[in-house]
């Protein structure tokens, strides 16, 4: 990673990157936590926008609307999209494959469907707005750099968190289920419990870049649990490719730097992100890091 | 009504499986002492492997039951099994073909101990592992490509890798499913002399199709056709039998 | 009394478009092991057609309406099969990514051409009188889709069991390698009940237009009520996809009309059931 470059970017550049760069954090730590499942579990999921909108949903009301400090309202929030995690875990783990898929898009649709309908609580359509970011030891983080920064430590801790997860032995267990379930489990390994265990923590982890988001944004509304959310993530996890840690990174910054420039000159993005999928999905199923990295190897054979 | 003594490693007590209409398992029962080394024989679709399977716990019976030196284990998945000693290889290879071979007898050994929880440390850390790893490519003759990747190893070696990995974790029951299909013959007969030197606290039972190249490595036999066992004793008891020649012959 | 009655007429011409749009659904999953992920957006194109069509032409057939918009999109369908599906044999996570991409490109194209509003369909002029039937008034098109669904279903029953596509189809569905070591074309097979499956589901569009009209967001309204009656009916078969339509209908309309609030909560309900305690479905084909 460049520190150096991350670390310097408020001092050269206008609010406009900047908060451009704390939104690429953010759908880091939301693709990283995906790719948990998906890269390193193997099981893909279409409703992972459940576990950034929840813990978001959950602060804001904690704040807005019981009046909690933020540090109570992120620790119920963190505490309940966990919880959630856990419940949602034991139904989706009942399948497998498309199954599993299926369950996760299911549970997800319910969840955006919930958000409209019960509007005394999540104020439907119009979304929460009108809220506050922390003042982590008093320090402010209204500033487009502040947040910035707060947003950087946060996710590089959770970079450096995942990296540890998947280089354990634990992690090692995991992609071993991943790759042969069977030959695991007759190995002594309990599948479900590591699948289980995996999910909650892709939960957890969701859930933490669901509170950054709430906080840049200051604003939470249902279609942050759209299936069009779920399938930004996922495109940018295997976009930038799911067998790294870095690929989710790249990929999430991808989507979200296609989304921000395309919104500008084109209109359909929906149209385009289905456009993108089938490219990426055709031509570099791999991914972008991946694909990088070989033509890098091959430059450099062809070059002796 | 017999006391149950139980000195036995496994028992398999009339045990059924049917898929739909169709009986692949009837009534079978088997007993095995500790250290035995047992050969299922049987043409293509007798239900030796699927009757594997039911003793590995990847399918369950319609009834009967299974004991492990005397538990009943009928009901425990798979991965109970094998903390209660059972290991096993399968016809098709099941390797981990991305990871090196050194990894996937790692993987093996990891299974048992609670350090495979670990959420912290990396594999690395635990030096014993590696270790005891490669002691045990060692022991199957395959130190050498220790760092190499599962894909880019023979045939016969990775037989040889499966065998390895079953035995790392140093079964009481270890359930062989045909190690020697595909094999040429120098390498059937590494595989047979690995086999033949597995330590007696480890009880095997092995399945080979072809009757021939397994015989000299079985004490007792068991013959098995449409899901039921026709003859089953001593080695040259079985071989003797006239059922024996009509289940093969008349095929 | 009146309520009841009402609500079970509507359960059964839900029930009669969900086996419309599920048994496509199924069809393509039983037999290319592939969750069509764009399926809700053929129902939808098909709606967005006969909207156009039925508003455009006075007194135009819907039947007509009906088979040439299933055509159409069966036709895209097979486009996409085609140029798309076929490429990505090895990836069936792909083929799952794809059809998410591919119903994301249809239905912002819909968004494009037909606009934001709901577009409402006209019922056919010679269906809107109501039937008297026990002293009770039906509208009479409801009557008729649940007949539709039934002639569907017939049809397709025959195509299945007395044809011989279907029974490569059935081949297919039950052992899909054995099908090809027998000589079963099995890639045009793909092909043909891809097309077949967006068709049905492009001529369910119209039919549903009356009850449904024509609005954005239609087919993610509609893909996860296939989703939910083909776990429920169990995969690769009709007879399942057809119970579980009419089902799925009663607990919609009737959950629904009673519990309002919980709506998506009394769908998702079974699914989960089903999933826990009988993952097969009720008529499940456990395929190889």
């Amino acid at each position: 990673m460049d520190c150096p470059l991350f670390l310097l970017l408020p001092f050269f550049a206008g609010d406009f990157y900047i908060n451009l760069a704390s939104q690429i954090l953010i759908a880091a730590i939301f693709a990283l936590s995906l790719n948990l499942l998906v890269g390193y579990g193997g099981m893909t999921s279409l409703g992972h926008a459940s576990y950034l909108s929840v813990a978001a949903y959950i602060s804001a009301l904690m704040t807005s609307r019981y009046g909690l400090g933020h540090v109570s309202a992120a620790f119920i929030s963190i505490a309940g999209t966990t919880a959630m995690a856990a419940f949602f875990g034991v139904i989706a783990l009942r399948a497998s494959g498309l199954g599993f898929l299926m369950i996760t898009l299911a549970l997800s649709q319910v969840l955006w469907g919930r958000a409209y309908r019960m509007s005394n609580v999540t104020n439907g359509d119009n979304g929460i707005a009108g809220l506050t970011r922390p003042m982590p030891f008093g320090i402010s983080l209204d500033s487009a750099a502040s947040f910035y920064w707060c947003a950087l430590i946060v996710a590089s801790f959770a970079y450096l968190m995942m990296a540890i997860f998947v280089s354990s032995s634990f992690g090692s267990s995991l992609k071993g289920v991943r790759d042969q379930p069977r030959r695991m489990a007759a190995l002594g390994f309990n599948p479900w419990m590591i699948r289980w265990i995996t999910f909650i923590y892709a939960g957890f982890w969701g859930g933490v870049s669901g509170l950054l988001y709430v906080y840049y944004n200051k604003y939470i509304h249902p279609t942050s649990l759209s299936t069009t959310s779920s399938a930004e993530a996922l495109l940018g996890v295997i976009a930038g490719g799911s067998g790294t840690l870095g690929g989710p990174v790249v990929g999430a910054a991808l989507v979200l730097l296609l989304k921000n420039y395309a919104s500008a000159y084109i209109e359909r993005w929906n149209m385009l992100l289905g456009l993108v999928f089938l490219f990426i999905v055709l031509v570099m199923p791999t991914g972008i890091v991946p694909g990088l990295g070989r033509l890098v190897t091959g430059l450099r054979r062809g070059s002796r | 009504m017999t006391p149950l003594i139980s000195n036995h490693a496994l028992e398999i007590i009339n045990l059924n499986k049917a898929f739909g209409g169709l009986s692949v398992t009837q009534n079978v029962s088997l007993a095995m002492r500790p250290g035995e080394r047992r050969l299922i024989i049987g043409p293509n679709g007798a239900g030796k492997t699927t009757l594997f399977n039911q003793i590995s716990g990847d399918l369950r019976p319609n009834s009967g039951q299974i004991k492990l030196f005397g538990t009943d284990v009928t009901q425990f998945a798979p991965y109970k099994r094998a903390h209660f000693g059972l290991s096993r290889t399968y016809q098709i290879i099941t390797l981990f073909t991305g990871d090196t071979l050194e990894h996937n007898i790692t993987l093996g050994l990891l299974g048992l101990r609670p350090s495979r929880w670990q959420m912290w440390r990396p594999l690395s850390f635990y030096g014993d592992l590696a270790t005891e790893a490669r002691r045990i490519l060692d022991a199957v003759g395959l130190l050498h490509l220790a760092a190499h990747p599962v894909s880019d190893i023979a045939y016969g070696e990775k037989r040889r890798v499966e065998l390895a990995m079953a035995l790392a974790q140093r079964p009481r029951v270890l359930l062989l499913d045909e190690p020697l299909a595909g094999l040429s013959n120098t390498e059937r007969s590494t595989v047979k002399s690995l086999i033949a030197s597995i330590p007696r606290e480890t009880t095997v039972i092995m399945i080979e199709h072809d009757m021939d190249t397994a015989l000299d490595l079985a004490e007792t036999v068991t013959l098995l056709n449409y899901g039921r066992v026709i003859v089953d004793g001593d080695r040259d008891a079985v071989i003797a039998d006239e059922r024996t020649r009509e289940v093969y012959l008349g095929v | 009394m009146q309520f009841w009655i009402i609500q079970g007429l509507n359960s059964l011409s839900l029930g009669g478009l969900l086996f419309l749009l599920s048994s496509g659904f199924s069809l393509i999953f039983g037999l290319m092991r592939l969750a069509n992920l764009t399926h809700g957006a053929f129902f939808m194109l098909g709606t967005y057609f006969g909207a156009t069509a039925l508003r455009s032409w006075d007194g135009l057939n819907i039947w007509v309406t009906a088979l040439g918009a299933g055509i159409a999109v069966a036709a895209i369908g097979g486009l996409f099969e085609r140029l798309v599906l076929t490429r990505l044999k090895t990836n069936p996570l792909g083929q799952v990514l794809v059809t998410l991409g591919m119903s994301f490109i249809i239905s912002d194209a819909c968004l494009m051409l037909w606009g934001g509003d709901s577009i409402p369909v006209p019922t056919p002029q010679n269906l809107q009188s109501p039937t008297r039937v026990l002293g009770f008034v039906f509208p009479t098109y409801r009557l008729v889709l649940v007949g539709c669904a039934i002639g569907a279903a017939i049809v397709l029953y025959f195509l299945m069991e007395r044809t011989r596509l279907g029974a490569m189809i059935r081949a297919g569905v039950d052992d899909r390698q054995m099908a090809r070591a027998v000589g079963i074309p099995v890639s045009n097979l793909f092909t043909v009940v891809f097309c077949l499956g967006a068709g049905i589901a492009g001529a369910g569009g119209v039919l549903g237009g009356p009850i449904l009209s024509a609005y954005p967001g239609l087919d993610g309204d509609m893909l996860p009520l296939a989703l939910i009656v083909v776990i429920l009916g169990g995969i690769g078969s009709l007879l399942g996809a057809f119970i579980g339509s009419f089902i799925i209908g009663f607990i919609y309309t009737f959950g629904t009309a009673l519990f309002p609030e919980l709506a998506y909560i009394i769908l998702f309900l079974p699914m989960i059931f089903v999933i826990a305690f009988r993952p097969q479905g009720l008529f499940g084909r456990v395929g190889a």
